[in-house]
């Protein structure tokens, strides 16, 4: 398991440096940086003293081997918006961003996994197509229209719930469950198929010989077996909800990692970008091998090997 | 019979499972058991011996009420020491499985839990039906794991399947099957999935644990080889029927039922097929029953076939306890 452990590792790593060389890529790719920074007002003269100040007359390599190493010193550059240092702004940001995420992710495995159990014991049945279909529509559903209808519906009808900001819990509600329904698909997907083959294993028949309760067996002996791979999917799904909170934060306007990417982009603030594309890569990755981590104390047989 | 590992018939003569025709139909187009009848008596073993596909596990789980949806089951009596069980909620069936009826199955490798160890997955069954602790429980478990011959019990209760080979894993099945002192056990093809050497060695198991705690035992197989070693009693499988039935020393003695007489030439078993003799073997296969079928199942398949075996079938006596499904009379 070690070995299988360090290959993972040294494969994170390298996922990690393509970002980087991506990331790095994309801002230089989207035009003359200096300009953008400059503005339309801005002389030929001003242009070549910021080309000159932040180091883009140098060539590429040169700077992408100053951006790497910076990067992996733990300095990500400053944002030529806020004048800060940007691993700052985002930590400033995060816990917004991993509230969200949290929070998502706890709404998407208290609706997926139950529908999915029912959905797995009534395959075939009513129940079943009807869960199906809410898999598919919400696979279907674009985050921001789902957000649009949630504000207009619980917003500004009934007014329940804040449509815009984090004051208190209460204005984490709706960008959670907008959020969650991205993952609500596939983890329910997951639950369902998982459950449809332990339910038809020889263990669970073992189980229902040895005349145990319905309860024991559903929620015992195949749930342990088909979460294996959903608690796997749920630790990648929560990487993709934290990259994914971009939209839905410049929707409900959470100030987060995600508002903050959101912004950077439409004001050309290039390292902020390039900042955390790179840090949600790394979360995404980091979370990729503790879901390994997760499955092999799950599962006795990968623990051995 | 001759045999080094059979017992002298310590057979009681009330019967602990009572079948009285049996039938299974599967999504209202096939009929995969047709009026099945047999009885297991206490220390008794009854082999139900068939081909592939002739309704054999289908009758096993049938009576352990573990049936799919989609299979519809009646019967005119299945009762468990006299109480009807086809009556009974699932809650009850429950109550009776690994407690008074235990079952063992084919696939030793995929029948435990591979999320569990042994000693949780054994303790529950004890919990489940005679309450106590766990510590009682994987007592017991230890003991019995002792018993049926698995080294190291102590270790093993810690172990998880996957660390087991397939005849430990069937040792620790038959085990799990007797943490309730049941009084019937199903086996549904034990030893099928496993090495000849240890094939062996769980038949001398079960036989030593019948003898010792009286079990009355269903097994199914469809080894000749087996049958031959440990049933009291035989009935033969086809197509959904029990085509004959007899005690084994009357059924390897006389066999009545063409089928019967063709399944035996198509094995050596020890003593009663001789040498010079070429084995045999059936051509075809067991056929798929629909609703309606009338006449004898194998008759496009016997070499004794005649026009009125499309007619009903006579049930035939060979002896007190030997009876067969056929036209021909021996």
């Amino acid at each position: 398991m070690l070995t299988y452990l360090l290959r993972r590792f040294v494969l994170a790593l390298l996922v990690i440096f393509t970002v980087l060389t991506i990331s790095f890529a994309l801002t230089r790719l989207s035009g003359d940086i200096a300009v953008a920074i400059a503005g339309p007002a801005a002389s030929a003269e001003d242009v070549a003293v910021i080309r000159k100040t932040y180091g883009f007359d140098r060539p590429l390599p040169v700077q992408f081997v100053e951006w790497v190493r910076s990067a992996a010193s733990g300095d990500l550059g400053r944002s030529y918006l806020y004048r800060e240092p940007v691993s700052e702004l985002i930590r400033d940001r995060l816990p917004v961003t991993l509230k969200l995420g949290f929070a998502a992710l706890m709404v998407a495995l208290l609706v997926a996994i139950p529908l999915g159990i029912v959905a797995a014991m009534r395959e075939g049945s009513l129940v079943d197509r009807g869960v199906m279909l809410v898999a598919l529509v919400g696979q279907a559903m674009p985050g921001f229209w789902l957000a649009l209808l949630l504000i207009i519906q619980f917003g500004l009808r009934l007014q329940w719930l804040p449509i815009a900001g984090a004051e208190d819990w209460t204005g984490f509600v709706l960008p959670a469950i907008v959020l969650a329904f991205s993952a609500i698909p596939a983890l329910m997907r997951l639950t369902r198929s998982g459950m449809i083959d332990a339910l038809s294993s020889d263990y669970v028949r073992t189980a229902r010989a040895k005349g145990l309760s319905r309860a024991s067996i559903v929620m015992k002996h195949a749930l342990r077996n088909a979460a294996m791979p959903v608690v796997a999917v749920s630790a990648v799904q929560l990487g993709a909800l934290l990259g994914g909170s971009v939209v839905i934060e410049a929707v409900f306007a959470l100030h987060g990692v995600g508002f903050l990417a959101w912004e950077s982009i439409s004001k050309n603030d290039f390292p902020v970008v390039q900042a955390v594309v790179l840090f949600l890569a790394v979360i995404y990755i980091a979370l990729t091998l503790i879901a390994d981590l997760f499955n092999a104390v799950l599962d006795p047989r990968l623990r051995a090997a | 019979m001759d045999c080094a590992i059979c017992w002298g018939p310590r057979v009681t003569p009330e019967p602990v499972l009572e079948v009285r025709d049996l039938r299974i139909r599967f999504g209202g187009v096939v009929d995969a058991v047709r009026g099945v009848s047999l009885d297991v008596r206490g220390g008794e073993t009854h082999c139900l011996v068939g081909e592939s596909g002739c309704g054999k596990s289908v009758t096993a789980l049938a009576i352990m009420g573990l049936l799919g949806r989609g299979a519809v089951r009646s019967s005119a009596r299945l009762a468990f020491r006299g109480t009807e069980m086809a009556g009974l909620s699932e809650r009850e069936m429950a109550k009776l499985r690994g407690d008074k009826i235990a079952m063992i199955f084919q696939e030793p490798m995929t029948s435990l839990n591979p999320a569990f160890t042994i000693g949780s997955q054994m303790a529950e069954v004890f919990e489940r039906h005679r309450g106590g602790g766990r510590r009682v429980a994987l007592d017991r478990a230890a003991g019995l794991l002792g018993r049926v011959g698995v080294s190291a019990p102590g270790l093993r209760l810690a172990q998880y399947p996957h660390q087991l080979s397939g005849g430990l894993r069937q040792r620790v099945m038959i085990a799990m099957a007797l943490m309730c002192d049941p009084e019937l056990l199903i086996a549904d093809e034990p030893t099928t999935a496993l090495d000849v050497t240890v094939q062996a060695q769980i038949l001398r198991l079960l036989v030593e644990l019948q003898r010792d705690l009286g079990l009355a035992i269903l097994l199914i197989t469809h080894d000749l080889g087996v049958v031959a070693r440990v049933a009291h009693r035989v009935s033969v499988m086809y197509a959904g029927e029990v085509v004959e039935s007899a005690p084994a020393t009357d059924l390897f003695a006389a066999p009545s039922h063409p089928y019967t007489r063709a399944l035996l030439a198509c094995v050596p078993v020890p003593g009663v097929v001789r040498r010079d003799q070429p084995l045999g073997s059936i051509p075809g296969t067991v056929p798929r029953m629909e609703p309606g079928f009338t006449g004898c199942a194998f008759r496009a398949r016997c070499r004794y076939a005649m026009e009125v075996c499309a007619d009903d079938v006579p049930l035939r006596l060979q002896g007190p306890d030997h009876r067969y499904l056929c036209q021909l009379v021996v």
